[in-house]
């Protein structure tokens, strides 16, 4: 099975990760560079999927990210730790190891939910209309969160520490960055599993021509709520992952500045390009990170490399091209099987 | 039995009048022709047949069952494929995917069977390609499978539109002048194909054409409408002759001879 040989690398760089950041190798500041790559990564695929794939310009992914961080926090304090705001846990913190998951999955979907406040509407209206429409469903989500005392309002949500300190005194091992890894895997094989399925291509046909898609037999419909729910279900599950490896979270962090900071992930990688997405995420936060001595200068010279690419390869790094496709040999070497049969 | 059958059709965009008062029927396996000049209304009648107008009056009738209101997706369901006046490929797929795509109804599975790899998958996934590769064999579009369509001369872009629409399986087939931009050699190729389809795939066609020589080769019947209204209906050479389609096509007749030159 040379087709799982991805998988498995990616496995067993994950395991090797794990293993030096217990065995302090990797100190914390750097294991927190890896929680942001793995969280820019699912951030940049998810919003590719959108952007890229099915061609809508969608600007408010950072509102999806805070749906998912701040329903995941919530579910996370009221289970499992004694907060000012909750009161004792319903359940035994030890409890938070296996639960974890699915406080992660639960903000996914409802980040996925709030993807319909924009799939609806992409029945009607497409291209810079729609990117209002992003950009509104943003500072909706932004301004009620604002206005929820209960969770914080403006000042923010904190005690996601906490969570992970219970998991910790269970089993200890660097429990967010585990399950960064994981989400980040699982993100790239679903999204690459779908679009590259001829259901999921149905997306792309809508990209190319919605009218030939829907009479020829796409229910572009369906396909627009697959695929917004879908993107934005994974900012959730980013968001969520991004609470814990803080700690903390306020309105002011998802803002259309994070927004606007995958898309350029997105755009630097390459639109419909995966690998194109999760080369430029883990490339523009090292970068990010490694300018950060050059304290406000840092925003001249990221943002005039941004320029200067966009000037010599407006496409992006891969630009609707998958690392298959620029190195062939890589194809054969997985074993894949050419598309048709001589 | 007619397997298409229009009553009474009428389509308005705001105050202008498109189609009015339409009604034909087609019976299977019938070779029809829909003819009529610039701005008749021809490609209106096909949009508001495969669903993407509703119309405004009047009823469609798609073997036996009214598909007024369903949406396009939903209407190719039932066994009607069309291709554009302008080719409307999908131009990022490839000539494969182009039309494993048009198979999308058929597919049966949802996004957790793709994401999953079920046996449900592979199965309906194995489907679609050979059918896919059916068409393009019997196409001869082989040699481009794997092409993009954008990158193919128009002809082969015509030819695999057709192909798209044959994927679906349809019982209909609607071509939207399928011999507009082509040269001699390529329209030859056409008359050739669209009969042979006919035959091969057994099923009704009907067409939209400017080009004389299609229609008078390829149509058995034909009806004409001029202003979005019927002028005349009956066999090629009946049409030829008929004096309100020359009109409507070239305008009043001259009375040369009065002028007395």
């Amino acid at each position: 099975m040379r087709r799982n040989i991805p998988i498995l690398g990616y496995a067993i760089l994950c395991v090797l990760g794990v293993v030096l950041a217990k065995a302090d190798v990797l100190d914390l500041y750097m294991q927190i560079i890896l929680m942001f790559i793995g969280i820019n990564v699912i951030l940049s695929t998810s919003l590719n999927l959108v952007n890229g794939y099915m061609g809508e310009f969608s600007v408010g992914h950072a509102g999806f990210m805070a749906v998912g961080a701040y329903i995941t926090s919530v579910l996370n304090i009221l289970l499992f730790t004694n907060s000012s705001v909750f009161g004792p846990p319903v359940l035994s913190p030890s409890s938070a190891l296996i639960l974890f998951p699915l406080t992660l999955l639960a903000g996914g979907v409802g980040a996925a939910l709030a993807g319909l406040l924009v799939a609806v509407p992409s029945f009607r209206t497409r291209g810079d209309y729609l990117a209002i429409i992003t950009l509104a469903v943003n500072y909706i989500v932004k301004s009620s969160i604002e206005n929820m005392q209960v969770i914080g309002g403006a000042r923010g949500f904190m005690g996601m520490s906490n969570v992970i300190n219970s998991m910790k005194e269970v089993v200890d091992l660097p429990w967010t960055l585990i399950w960064v890894f994981i989400s980040a895997g699982l993100t790239v094989v679903i999204l690459q599993k779908f679009v590259s399925s001829t259901y999921g291509k149905g997306i792309i046909a809508l990209r190319d021509d919605e009218i030939a898609a829907e009479i020829m037999s796409v229910n572009t419909q369906r396909m627009k709520v697959v695929a917004f729910m879908l993107s934005s279900g994974l900012a959730g599950i980013a968001g969520g992952l991004f609470a814990h490896v803080l700690g903390y979270i306020n309105p002011g962090t998802f803002t259309i500045m994070k927004s606007t900071e995958v898309l350029v992930m997105v755009y630097l990688g390459g639109m419909g390009s995966l690998s194109g997405s999760v080369l430029s995420a883990i490339g523009l936060t090292i970068v990010l990170e490694a300018f950060r001595p050059l304290q406000v200068y840092k925003w001249v010279i990221v943002p005039l490399l941004l320029i200067l690419l966009m000037l010599f390869r407006p496409e992006g790094i891969m630009g609707h091209r998958e690392l298959t496709d620029v190195f062939p040999r890589l194809r054969q070497l997985l074993g894949l099987k050419p598309k048709l049969s001589e | 039995m007619a397997i298409l059958e229009i009553s009474e059709l009428t389509h308005f965009f705001g105050g202008l009048r498109a189609v009015y008062d339409l009604n034909m029927t087609l019976e299977g396996g019938e070779l029809m022709g829909l003819i009529g000049p610039n701005g008749a209304g021809k490609t209106t009648v096909f949009n508001l047949v495969s669903g993407f107008y509703r119309p405004s009056e009047g009823d469609v009738k798609f073997r036996g069952k009214s598909i007024v209101g369903l949406r396009p997706h939903q209407v190719t369901a039932l066994g009607m494929a069309r291709t554009f006046q302008n080719i409307r490929l999908w131009n990022s797929l490839t000539v494969f995917d182009n039309l494993c795509v048009s198979q999308h109804h058929l597919l049966g599975y949802g996004f957790l069977n793709s994401v999953l790899r079920t046996r449900k998958f592979h199965e309906s996934e194995r489907k679609v390609r050979k059918t896919a590769e059916e068409i393009i064999d019997l196409l001869g579009i082989r040699h481009y499978a794997l092409e993009l369509p954008k990158n193919l001369p128009y002809g082969l872009q015509r030819r695999v539109e057709i192909g798209r629409a044959l994927c679906l399986r349809p019982k209909l087939l609607m071509l939207d002048e399928p011999a507009a931009g082509m040269n001699p050699g390529e329209v030859d190729q056409l008359i050739k194909l669209i009969r042979w389809i006919r035959d091969e795939f057994k099923l009704t066609i009907w067409l939209i054409e400017h080009h004389m020589r299609v229609v008078m080769n390829v149509c058995e019947r034909m009806k004409v409408i001029d202003f979005g209204e019927e002028i005349a209906e009956g066999t090629p050479s009946e049409i030829q002759q008929n004096r309100r389609v020359i009109q409507a096509y070239l305008g009043e007749e001259e009375p040369l001879h009065a002028h007395g030159s």
